[in-house]
């Protein structure tokens, strides 16, 4: 390890100790024990400014939160889904000695023997630990997969098919009284007449296009190719609406984390 | 001056006395209990089982109070009443006992228990003895239909039988509970549970015509049929990217996203996998794969080692080309960064599901100087990847891309029947706009479709 690095980590050592007994101080009124409180803080916004290096580049700093973040979850989820899916869901629902064993509140009356049909499948899929029965562990995949693809072949027919073609039967004129009616109670007001007609065309031409868009068999040429081109706006301007609204999201969490850094550990602000 | 005052002040009391005696001698308060007459009850009362469901449910209709909403519109509320025999207040309490049991005494009354809810339908033939009337819900004025739903779990006190005689009737009810207006009684009428739910046969037909589009396209590509399918810049991109990395002596980085082995993103993107795993074993490229979700890391690993095996190169595949990270979402993209930035990979391909993490990732992979590829289905991520990769495969292109790649009959069968129901769809929306124009409800109401 080069000096520069060692000093650098010694530096951000002493600071970290500095900020420690400087919020410790702060929490002496606080129920909890205040060493542990301080901690908490100090080490949460190390944290966060260990990830946020990586903005300059790859360090040690942002390597140990990484590692540390990475194995705190995995092992997290590890044992969230052994505890609630095995323990908490099924164990009480097949065995009363188990949930003795278990200490969860045995249930006689959801008893069903289908609950053991992924209890075979979770352990064939287990079975790719071994050598010989690997290939046991493709049944308990190819059950998931083609069961899941059949169920969403028939969802996603109904919501982003039926749904979607019934959403666009939307009248090109809207409460159509002839030229004159329309020209005379003009108005660009949101709920005026007018509006609503363009919003149907935008309807109307937007599907079409953007689904010529994404017809494969024919190449986009002519005319063709021209309403694929007009598809690819509508597209690439939903896309920026939706760029711009996800980034102000984005950013209410940037400031979340400013925050915390200003007034929970700084105290910088109030 | 407090003469004055004093005057001012008897003139104010007086004028706030005078005005709370007017209001005291005003007409009545329309909502007056003791003004109410009796309402007219609610007429044409008809109960039938509810339509397209798993039984458990009957529907109940009914044309207004002549007073509701008119003539002395003094009808507030319609409580709805069910006959209920006493032998339900029986197995009720069996079920209160059953609830603090346990062990053989728990078995006992689970038997008796059951013994008893099969008694339930020949407890209803006794109407309308050994019985009384219980309130089961309430409808609003203006309100002209009620639902009784009940539950299918035996063990619940809201355990409604199916094929049992059930009797309603419905109340008229004023400001005034006690001033009421009862309708006929309605019976008996059965649940019962349908096979077909009639609310969804467009979606039957939708299948069916997909699916023998389908059947139809994979034979003739079966048989040796040129079906057509358009070159995408981006899934051109895959093999020069493949052989950029080669070229560099770098690795190639593919990212299954978040999404679990059952989304069709996520299946799409095993296929493009096997392809590039394929082309990676041949050129003997290395190649990563971080997984989020355990099952995906597990088909990936199979949809890997299969294509190493199609290359000739079986010797060359090891576990470790796929492996999990966390099913964490910002710790995987935190330990997916650093891997991009220590491994400086020539392509990273981003093909499957993303939620949140896709621009994190995307950027990261900018910075490393990495030719970028990115295909999802999910739209809210699409203009991240659009702003920050070199190629994105959007929506169905994605979908398209394993067909294309793969050029495997399945594929291709099932590519060119969507673009057929694309073509449907096209002429449908031209149909649905000149109908909705004309006012043809028949035409929009063929696409309607019911829960």
């Amino acid at each position: 390890m080069r000096r520069t690095t060692i000093i650098a980590m010694a530096v951000v050592l002493g600071l970290f100790i500095l900020s420690w007994i400087l919020r410790s101080a702060s929490y002496v009124t606080v129920q909890e024990h205040y060493l542990i409180g301080g901690l908490k803080v100090t080490f949460s916004a190390f944290l966060t400014l260990a990830i946020l290096s990586f903005l300059y580049k790859d360090n040690p700093f942002y390597k140990f939160a990484e590692h540390l973040f990475v194995g705190v979850s995995a092992a997290f989820w590890m044992s969230m889904g052994f505890w609630t899916t095995i323990v908490g869901n099924l164990v009480p629902r097949i065995s009363q000695s188990l949930s003795e064993f278990f200490q969860v509140p045995y249930q006689p009356g959801s008893y069903n023997f289908v609950y053991f049909i992924p209890v075979i499948l979770g352990i064939m899929l287990l079975m790719r630990l071994s050598r010989n029965r690997g290939w046991l562990a493709r049944w308990p995949l190819a059950f998931i997969v083609g069961t899941t693809a059949g169920l969403n072949f028939v969802r996603y027919l109904r919501s982003d098919f039926m749904e979607q073609v019934s959403a666009t039967f939307v009248p090109l004129f809207v409460d159509w009284k002839g030229v004159g009616y329309f020209i005379s109670h003009f108005s660009l007001s949101a709920s005026g007449q007018f509006v609503a007609i363009v919003a149907n065309w935008v309807i109307f031409l937007g599907v079409i296009c953007g689904i010529i868009y994404f017809f494969f068999s024919k190449e986009h040429k002519g005319v063709f190719g021209a309403a694929s081109r007009v598809g690819i706006w509508v597209l690439m301007i939903t896309f920026g609406a939706s760029f711009g609204y996800t980034v102000m999201g984005r950013i209410s969490l940037l400031v979340g984390r400013i925050t915390f850094l200003f007034r929970d550990w700084l105290g910088w602000i109030s | 001056m407090k003469c004055k005052s004093l005057v001012i002040l008897l003139f104010v009391c007086g004028f706030f006395a005078l005005a709370a005696a007017e209001e005291g001698s005003g007409p009545p308060d329309s909502t007056h209990v003791d003004s109410i007459p009796p309402p007219t009850p609610v007429s044409m009362l008809t109960a039938r089982d509810s339509e397209n469901d798993h039984g458990h449910s009957v529907t109940l209709m009914w044309e207004l109070s002549t007073d509701d909403g008119a003539g002395q519109n003094s009808v507030l509320s319609y409580e709805i009443f069910r006959w209920v025999p006493f032998f339900m207040d029986t197995l009720q309490s069996i079920r209160d006992s059953l609830a603090g049991a346990e062990g053989t005494i728990a078995e006992q009354l689970r038997k008796r228990r059951d013994q008893a809810i099969a008694m339930i339908p020949g407890a209803h033939k006794s109407y309308p003895e050994q019985g009384g009337w219980r309130k089961i819900g309430t409808a609003l004025s203006g309100q002209s239909s009620y639902e009784d739903v009940g539950v299918k779990d035996r063990g619940s006190p809201d355990y409604m039988a199916d094929h049992t005689d059930y009797y309603y009737l419905v109340d008229a009810v004023t400001a005034d509970p006690a001033i009421r207006a009862p309708s006929e009684i309605v019976g008996p009428v059965q649940s019962f549970g349908q096979f077909f739910n009639t609310g969804r046969i467009p979606v039957f037909v939708a299948v069916l015509v997909f699916g023998l589009l389908t059947i139809l396209f994979v034979t003739r590509a079966r048989r040796g049929a040129e079906l057509y399918v358009r070159p995408l810049a981006g899934i051109e991109a895959v093999d020069d990217a493949i052989g950029r990395a080669t070229e560099m002596g770098k690795p190639i980085l593919y990212v299954l996203g978040l999404g679990s082995a059952a989304d069709i993103g996520t299946i799409a993107s095993f296929t493009i996998l096997g392809r590039v795993a394929k082309r990676v074993a041949e050129y003997q490229t290395k190649l990563i794969v971080p997984c989020y979700d355990p099952i995906v890391m597990t088909v990936a690993q199979e949809t890997v080692k299969a294509a190493f095996l199609d290359a000739g190169r079986p010797d060359d595949y090891y576990e470790d080309i796929v492996y999990f990270v966390t099913q964490s979402q910002f710790a995987y993209v935190a330990a997916v960064n650093g891997t991009m930035l220590r491994e400086l990979p020539a392509t990273n391909m981003y093909m499957g599901v993303f939620f949140a993490e896709s621009l994190i990732l995307a950027e990261t992979g900018a910075l490393a100087g990495s030719i970028q590829i990115a295909g999802t289905d999910q739209v809210a991520q699409l203009p991240f990847f659009i702003v920050a990769c070199d190629y994105t495969l959007i929506g169905e292109e994605l979908y398209a891309a394993s067909a294309y790649l793969g050029r495997e009959p399945i594929l291709l069968g099932s590519l060119k029947a969507q673009d057929y129901a694309k073509a449907a769809v096209i002429i449908l929306a031209a149909l649905g706009l000149l109908a909705a124009s004309l006012n043809w409800t028949a035409f929009i109401n063929l696409f309607s479709v019911t829960s």
